[in-house]
């Protein structure tokens, strides 16, 4: 299944829905879609992951990207993701330590 | 027992493919079920290693890749690009990955490299036959 993305609002934050395959040949839309968000002015940003089957370095780079703006610009990003095949890649690549991650999208945003 | 190549031109979109015949040669050779996520992401990162070397060197040469399972599920992915391209492989600490002057590139590069050491036992990144290139090997057992 190839990249599905959808955003919505919740409260203050941009929740972006993302489904399907992020790897090397679909990340950049990720990216886009991310970019686009920030530069509309979005602050607060969580990116769902519920839905994604498979994710590799080049999607990992590409959240990375969007925390690093959104922590340069004041502002937050969060992810969630609840599944252990996904949790293991964020422990192998010790990025659970870089990433807020949440079970949920209401315990991410608060709600 | 069985050896089925497969060779790509150096575009992103063809690394699904290479997954999916890695995953479907591995299963077909005995990969219990439950490594075969990991196999999938593991080709998926070699693939996509091999791919980014090329694009950088300007290289329209295929990228090859070698699955077999003589007792064993081995797959080799071979890149062309110059040996110290290559060379730069290795996993990033924690502190590192967050730094702001850290490029996306060399993150995923990192990240990359992290994702293939944890999830494969058998690793093995080496000068390719031929003196050109890199040749990254990942073996799996096979059966119970």
């Amino acid at each position: 299944m190839e990249l599905s993305l959808a955003t919505r609002t919740v409260g203050e934050f941009a929740v972006v829905v993302v489904g399907g395959e992020v790897d090397v040949y679909t990340a950049p839309q990720l990216r886009e879609r991310l970019l686009e968000l920030i530069d509309a002015g979005a602050e607060h940003v969580v990116v769902d992951l519920g839905r994604v089957e498979f994710l590799d370095s080049t999607g990992l780079g590409v959240l990375v990207g969007a925390l690093k703006r959104l922590r340069t610009a004041g502002g937050s990003f969060a992810l969630v993701c609840d599944r252990e095949p996904l949790l293991k890649i964020f422990r192998i690549t010790a990025l659970d330590q870089v990433f807020p991650l949440y079970p949920t999208v209401d315990a991410a945003t608060g709600a | 027992m069985a050896v089925v190549r497969l060779s790509f031109s150096p575009a992103p979109v063809h690394v699904r493919t290479a997954r999916l015949v890695g995953v479907a040669v591995a299963r077909r050779a005995g990969v219990r079920q439950g490594l075969l996520d990991e196999v999938r992401l593991a080709i998926g990162e070699a693939c996509t290693r091999a791919v980014a070397l090329h694009q950088q060197h300007n290289l329209p040469d295929p990228v090859r890749m070698e699955m077999s399972d003589y007792g064993t599920y081995a797959v080799r992915v071979v890149d062309r690009a110059p040996l110290e391209a290559g060379a730069d492989l290795a996993a990033l600490p924690p502190h590192e990955l967050a730094r702001e002057s850290l490029s996306e590139d060399a993150l995923t590069t990192g990240v990359g490299f992290a994702l293939l050491a944890g999830f494969v036992d058998d690793l093995l990144v080496r000068p390719a036959d031929g003196g050109v290139g890199t040749e990254v090997r990942m073996v799996w057992p096979v059966g119970h």
